[in-house]
């Protein structure tokens, strides 16, 4: 799914800008990182891409529809920063959710939660609960969630940012291998430079106040990415290009 | 077995401690300072009164305890239905929030008696006051559970274009669960009180009374030994009540994973 924003505008009631001028073309298949400071905005992008919410001024299109249009049957997928699963349901039941709100036929359900489980490696855990899980394993419960419908477009929103280092490093590389696997369009937001750099093909640095993007990092690296990408020179020089702007955009 | 042991060691003995040296020295200080019977029965009075009128409090817990569970379960209907209705809009639950502060607000011995008056002297009386007592709990829990949902949980439903009874059935009343739990257990209590309120007020007949009826009485003969064991009488119903709730409410929250809210909505 092709995302395009145009100049895009957004205020909450009174304050200032969240966003201004923001424009973004992302080819489909493309992931994309988007760093930035706390406040920057980040959030509101994605929510501004999912149809959360609406532009004061310019427009969003994913390809060629609004993306309340485009969203439709399961084609757009969002991760939180939390895992936002259900404590009341099994993880199975959590995956399938999805799946019951755009009512997919009960038959061919349970085949793909299955399917999605497998993925993250949580079939064994299917018929726990979200309070019997440790964090790392919730959030890929999160993202079992996320690629059940088999979406064009995956939009996710500091999905890491409460687990620990190592945990996240895992993660990192099973959703860059989701991401070669399926090939959806991605668009990942995160404050975490190395994320940022080992996850996309293409890294977007935030200002704040009003948000906005002021560069853009493309990373050479081919998929799938070998987890001693993070220890390269090559890989150390671009988190310091990324970080470099960060620093200017926030002086 | 050994650490069923020690729980009962640990939680049920202290207490039970407690109340056996209470009785003593209630004992000792009636015939230490010859209280008059008529104002303060010894332990022993009461349990003979107890014994004595055993068939007729047996029969008046019964009755009160049925008025107190008809009451809490209307509660629980009409409290839940409230909720729903408070649920659906800030306007609705603005306009009439005011009206169920009302029923907490309102000393409940003051309109008993016309409430007992529109609802008829006897059981139907008696669940009216009850039920008056034990919605509002209820209500500001109901309401709480429907409409404190996690934003990002509503953005995932949005996301997938679950339309208003996806988001109720799927999102909100499961949310409410643990709500209407705690709910539960402060309305159960407030419920015995209600329809021990309203048969003071109410009174029955000499055929079918309940325990209200059996204090008024015994304390206007001065019988107080028999009013005291109505009153233990009603402790031990509450108490049996407030279990129950609270033992069915825990298996619900175990089984829904939940460990209900953590600030309990009590006050308006």
């Amino acid at each position: 799914m092709q995302v395009s924003v145009q100049s895009a505008r957004v205020t909450y009631e009174g304050a200032i800008a969240a966003l201004d001028g923001v424009g973004l073309e992302i080819a489909p298949g493309e992931l994309v990182s988007v760093v930035g400071p706390s406040g920057c905005g980040k959030s509101t992008l994605l929510r501004l891409i999912a149809g959360l919410i609406q532009p004061s001024s310019g427009s969003v299109s994913l390809s060629g529809q609004s993306p309340r249009a485009a969203r439709g049957s399961g084609r757009l997928a969002f991760v939180f920063q939390d895992a936002t699963l259900l404590p009341w349901r099994s993880v199975a039941a959590n995956v399938a959710l999805p799946l019951e709100l755009q009512r997919t036929p009960g038959r061919n359900r349970a085949e793909l939660v299955s399917r999605a489980l497998e993925l993250v490696a949580l079939g064994e855990f299917a018929r726990r609960y979200p309070d019997q899980l440790s964090g790392g394993m919730r959030m890929r419960a999160s993202l079992a969630r996320a690629i059940v419908t088999q979406p064009k477009l995956m939009l996710l929103d500091e999905p890491f940012g409460a687990l620990d280092d190592i945990t996240r490093h895992m993660l990192n590389e099973e959703l860059a291998n989701l991401w070669a696997r399926d090939r959806w369009t991605g668009v990942f937001v995160t404050h975490n430079i190395a994320e940022a750099v080992f996850l996309s093909k293409r890294v977007l640095v935030m200002s704040p106040r009003p948000g906005r993007i002021v560069a853009e990092v493309p990373i050479p690296f081919d998929f799938p990415r070998d987890p001693a990408l993070r220890a390269r020179a090559e890989f150390a020089k671009l988190t310091g290009e990324v970080s470099r702007h960060l620093r200017g955009a926030l002086a | 077995m050994i650490r069923a042991r020690n729980w009962v060691l640990g939680t049920m003995l202290p207490p039970a401690v407690f109340f056996a040296l209470v009785v003593l020295l209630w004992q000792l200080a009636t015939s230490v300072w010859k209280l008059p019977t008529y104002l303060v029965p010894t332990p022993l009075e009461v349990f003979e009164a107890g014994q004595e009128h055993f068939a007729d409090l047996l029969a008046a817990t019964r009755l009160t305890g049925a008025g107190a569970l008809a009451g809490f379960a209307l509660a629980l209907v009409f409290g839940t239905a409230t909720g729903l209705l408070f649920a659906q809009s800030r306007i609705i639950e603005r306009s009439l929030y005011p009206y169920a502060i009302f029923l907490q607000t309102v000393p409940i011995v003051a309109i008993a008696p016309v409430i007992v008056m529109w609802f008829g002297h006897g059981f139907s009386g008696v669940v009216a006051v009850s039920f008056i007592l034990s919605l509002f709990p209820i209500i500001t829990n109901a309401t709480a559970g429907l409409t404190t949902i996690d934003a990002n949980l509503l953005e995932l439903f949005e996301v997938y274009d679950a339309g208003a009874l996806a988001v109720l059935w799927k999102l909100r009343l499961p949310n409410a669960v643990g709500y209407l739990v705690t709910g539960a257990k402060i309305s159960c209590g407030l419920s015995v009180i209600g329809a021990i309120v309203g048969e003071i007020s109410a009174g029955f007949g000499s055929q079918s009374f309940g325990l209200g009826y059996v204090i008024t009485a015994a304390t206007g003969k001065l019988d107080t030994a028999y009013a005291f064991a109505a009153i233990l009488c009603s402790t031990l119903l509450s108490l049996a009540i407030f279990t129950a709730v609270t033992l069915l409410g825990n298996w619900i929250l175990a089984r829904w994973h939940v460990s209900g809210p953590r600030r309990a909505t009590v006050k308006p």
